[in-house]
């Protein structure tokens, strides 16, 4: 399964400013650790802001902080900002479905996406932040 | 999503094993968490995991497969807080020994008290006396809360699929 370029971003960003949430850190610096485009990262960044997830601060030092709560916020959360992890589920449909080989192919992919749900929506941002620890 | 969590101070809560007297405080729990009243069931359950008299001791060896069932409460006094019920089961589906976690339940009202990292840790605990290094438990896909629960615990998806078809 791969994630799209903004998803990542969002998750590598919500990730570095949740670890220490009293922290604040520019657009840049989470930029670097990553190697992505901080203007990409902007972009991702201001997404976060308009649901709550983080806060921009002003002025010299300024930057981002994490404001949401990562006992609360799941994987799920912040990837449906971004794509649909379940295209089928959420009744996208392509050439050939209608048959019934098209029907039995969807059925399997739809197992994939529910399983890839369930995964997501269940793991918090605490529980990934210990994660990472886990793998330092 | 948003800034609304209040935890709650860890509480200081006992571990044991359950007793009769507890099962109508066990039922009553669960019953709050699923919506469903199961008296036979746990009745049944506590029959087979806690009746017999050595089992009634936590202290006692680890003599008969059946000292490898835990059926725990965490109480406060005589106030039943939640359980949780584990078996080590052998060469089932071809797995070595390790601890299974079949029900876990926690008081609505002390969530985010640390009663569950507590009950899951008390029987970990006991898995581990009984020499297994491994513990596994099964979950509905769509019962976020408890998936949570035991994702926060560090557990990860395991080497079994579980598959079924209607008969």
């Amino acid at each position: 399964m791969k994630l799209q370029k903004a998803t990542r971003c969002a998750l590598f960003a919500i990730l570095e400013l949740a670890a220490q949430p009293e922290r604040q850190l520019s657009a840049n610096e989470i930029a670097e650790k990553y190697g992505i485009s901080t203007n990409h990262l902007a972009k991702v960044l201001r997404s976060l802001g308009r649901v709550g997830l983080v806060e921009a601060v002003r002025g010299a030092g300024g930057g981002y902080r994490f404001s949401g709560n990562r006992r609360r916020t799941t994987l799920l959360d912040i990837i449906q900002l971004f794509e649909t992890i379940d295209p089928i589920r959420h009744g996208e449909r392509e050439d050939g479905d209608d048959t019934a080989e098209g029907q039995a192919l969807c059925q399997v992919l739809m197992e994939i996406e529910d399983t890839a749900r369930a995964t997501f929506s269940a793991i918090t941002l605490d529980t990934m932040i210990k994660l990472v620890d886990r793998g330092r | 999503m948003a800034n609304s969590q209040v935890r709650q101070a860890e509480r200081k809560v006992t571990v044991r094993l359950a007793k009769a007297a507890d099962i109508p405080q066990v039922i009553a729990v669960d019953a709050e968490n699923t919506g469903l009243t199961k008296a036979e069931y746990w009745e049944d359950l506590f029959e087979r995991y806690n009746s017999r008299a050595t089992d009634g001791d936590d202290d006692a060896q680890h003599k008969s497969v059946k000292r490898y069932r835990f059926f725990l409460i965490a109480c406060e006094g005589d106030t039943v807080l939640g359980f949780i019920i584990g078996e080590v089961r052998a060469w089932e589906f071809g797995s070595p020994p390790c601890g299974w976690i079949f029900a876990i339940g926690v008081r609505g009202n002390t969530r985010q008290g640390g009663v569950g990292n507590t009950l899951f840790e008390a029987l970990n605990e006991r898995f581990r006396k009984a020499g297994v290094t491994k513990v596994r438990t099964m979950l509905a896909r769509d019962d976020t809360l408890i998936m949570s629960f035991f994702r926060a615990q560090g557990m990860m998806a395991g080497p079994f699929i579980q598959l079924e078809k209607d008969l």
